[in-house]
């Protein structure tokens, strides 16, 4: 209860951090919010842009989680959603004679498997040959948005004008579910990933496992663990997880590969995974204020003369207030301050 | 594109060129590494001083005044890296990655309130080159010093400086100790926090220098993210050189080079994405080939509290 006051708390400073930088920078912070608000929860339409946003950033926070609690950053949620979106659109393309359902389920795989095996790298070479991650997975963001832009523009590229490949075929698609809104089925995939991420994390060996490693290696070491494998292994599902960010925009939302699919959807996973303190179900949570963010940003945007990348801002206060540890050491301090006065 | 002794020369010279930002950067993160505190947020404090520095020469017509903002910008954001992770215990890495989102928004919201423009600030007066009558008119040296961004000496004053004062005085061995052993450090009698402050803002601006030549050194106006990932690839650069001065040059140089190469390859018929990638796929090479040889300080990244053991 305690943690969760202080989460309400950290929001509140950062909201209102953003809000006193936007009034010296001359703008209305009042009307800011307010726009912001009703785009993202004002009607039934805001409502589903804000989950149709949140579903990438569900997958993406998801995936920053789970590599945390195995103690690394996986900043790379962005390239291997892109890898995925590509795998996920060139399955479509290429294997357009098997039935729909069967086509996307294949083809959120192989976006799965494509996403691990980038984040894998990072893995090996953090385990290999002791390169931080963090600089490693930012590397494989450059290199993936040249890879696949470069397959979008030569190899892959359908007719026409536009940079992206064939649109896949309409029966692996997934259905929207307020039609013209972007909001689809997908948004169940990502629950379910959540859940089964918590049920990972609780109830195997693998997933206990790697907790360990996350919260003390040595610790780990002395019971057995391979620390290594274990660390490759958590790289494995993250990519896995955010690739699949990728493969539900494509098999959603756009249905094609076309360059810039993600507004960095890789990044605010960053910021999703900091606000539920990698917690695979607060995830669902946070990517739902993100989401909200995104989604809001376009009727601010709309009503007032507010730029848009505000939203960016606010994003990094909600990061650096709810990282600071120092609330919640404060109240302890003084507690215990007051209990030795006390006696 | 015959190779002939002109390209060599062109290469050399946008190889200097190029690697001035990334120097800086890489420079900065030594005091800031050496004193124990990770820098991811290198992005975002070139890019405010990138920002600032376009603002300075706007406000006021001059560039020097631009460059001077540019430093300060660079120090203020640090300082907000430097309350988070040495006071509030902030991890060093969140920190990081907050000041790069922080500095992306705040610049780009900026850039739209002053100018009126998502994309780009009007142009400004910017810092220009310094043409050295005799050194410019030399066959080869000529093209490649003789008339090149003032910051470049700048840079070069700044590395031999800050090899003599890491490496030569009292205030560089304490520092290097507490990157390794603040705990020492602190029973020696150094204040631990003082000198983390002083790195982390040293630190801030040298990246804001090396944002500023990007926009008041270079094309003399700002554009969203200008920075691009330079402050990333300082990182790299920084492990490549083993947290000295030299070997960040070093470092800086190699990046700078493949960034250069980059720009001349594109004119053969390989596609620009896969020459696009060069400088990342160098980045990683030298992670893997420097795994062993490459030790930065022992405690950077990890939280010193006074009294603890």
């Amino acid at each position: 209860m305690n943690r969760l006051i202080t989460l309400i708390l950290s929001l509140f400073a950062a909201f209102l951090a953003g809000g006193l930088i936007l009034a010296a920078a001359g703008y209305d912070p009042i009307e800011a919010y307010r726009a912001l608000i009703i785009g993202a929860f004002g009607s039934t339409n805001a409502w589903a842009n804000t989950l149709a946003k949140a579903t990438p950033l569900i997958f993406t926070g998801l995936a920053v989680a789970v590599a945390f609690r195995g103690g690394l950053f996986n900043i790379g949620g962005e390239g291997q959603l892109l890898m995925g979106a590509m795998a996920a659109a060139l399955i479509g393309v290429f294997f357009n004679g098997l039935p729909g359902i069967l086509l996307a389920f294949i083809a959120l795989l192989a976006a799965g498997i494509v996403g691990a095996l980038w984040a894998g790298i990072a893995g090996y070479m953090k385990v290999k040959f002791g390169a931080h991650e963090v600089i490693v997975t930012i590397m494989l963001n450059y290199i993936a948005a040249s890879l696949t832009n470069y397959l979008v523009n030569y190899p892959f590229k359908a007719e026409g004008m536009v940079p992206r490949t064939e649109t896949i075929p309409a029966g692996m698609q997934l259905t929207r579910l307020i039609p013209p809104n972007q909001l689809t089925t997908g948004i169940f995939i990502a629950v379910i990933a959540c859940l089964v991420i918590y049920w990972m994390f609780n109830r195997t060996v693998y997933g206990y496992e790697i907790r360990a490693v996350g919260l003390n290696q040595d610790a780990a070491r002395t019971g057995g663990i391979n620390i290594g494998r274990r660390m490759i292994l958590a790289m494995l599902i993250s990519g896995f997880i955010a690739a699949l960010a990728g493969a539900v925009e494509v098999l959603g939302v756009y249905r094609y590969f076309v360059a810039g699919i993600s507004p960095g959807y890789g990044f605010d996973g960053i910021a999703v995974a900091v606000l539920a303190r990698n917690h695979p179900l607060g995830v669902l949570l946070s990517a739902l204020l993100f989401g909200a963010l995104r989604s809001g940003s376009m009727t601010l945007d709309r009503l007032t003369d507010v730029p848009t990348d505000f939203v960016v801002m606010i994003q990094a206060l909600v990061i650096i207030f709810v990282a600071i540890p120092w609330v919640v050491k404060r109240i302890n301090l003084m507690r215990k301050r007051g209990e030795s006065i006390g006696s | 594109m015959d190779l002939n002794i002109d390209m060599i020369v062109s290469l050399l010279a946008s190889t200097l060129r190029i690697s001035i930002p990334i120097a800086f950067a890489a420079l900065g993160a030594i005091f800031s590494e050496r004193a124990g505190i990770v820098n991811i947020g290198l992005e975002g404090m070139m890019l405010a001083g990138a920002f600032a520095g376009v603002w300075g020469s706007y406000l006021t017509g001059n560039a020097y005044v631009g460059l001077l903002f540019a430093m300060l910008a660079g120090a203020l954001f640090a300082l907000i890296h430097a309350v988070l992770t040495i006071q509030l215990k902030t991890d060093h890495i969140i920190s990081g990655l907050a000041i790069n989102l922080l500095s992306l928004g705040f610049t780009t919201v900026m850039l739209e309130n002053i100018w009126g423009n998502r994309g780009r600030s009007a142009p400004v007066a910017g810092l220009g080159n310094l043409s050295i009558p005799g050194l410019r008119d030399l066959p080869v040296i000529g093209p490649i010093l003789g008339n090149t961004s003032i910051l470049f000496y700048l840079l070069i004053a700044c590395l031999v400086l800050g090899w003599i004062v890491l490496y030569k005085t009292v205030f560089g061995l304490r520092m290097r100790v507490i990157g390794d052993n603040p705990r020492v450090a602190d029973s020696l009698g150094v204040n631990v926090y003082m000198m983390q402050y002083i790195g982390v803002i040293t630190c801030g601006v040298l990246a804001g220098i090396g944002g500023a030549y990007l926009s008041i050194g270079d094309i003399n106006m700002f554009s969203r993210d200008m920075v691009a990932g330079r402050g990333y690839i300082a990182l790299a650069a920084l492990i490549f050189g083993g947290w000295n001065p030299l070997g960040v040059y070093l470092g800086s140089l190699l990046f700078g080079f493949a960034q250069a190469l980059q720009i001349r390859l594109q004119v053969f018929e390989i596609p620009v994405h896969f020459v696009e990638m060069l400088p990342y796929i160098v980045t990683l090479l030298v992670l893997i080939v420097y795994r062993n040889r490459a030790r930065g300080p022992i405690a950077a990244g990890k939280h010193f509290r006074r009294g603890e053991t």
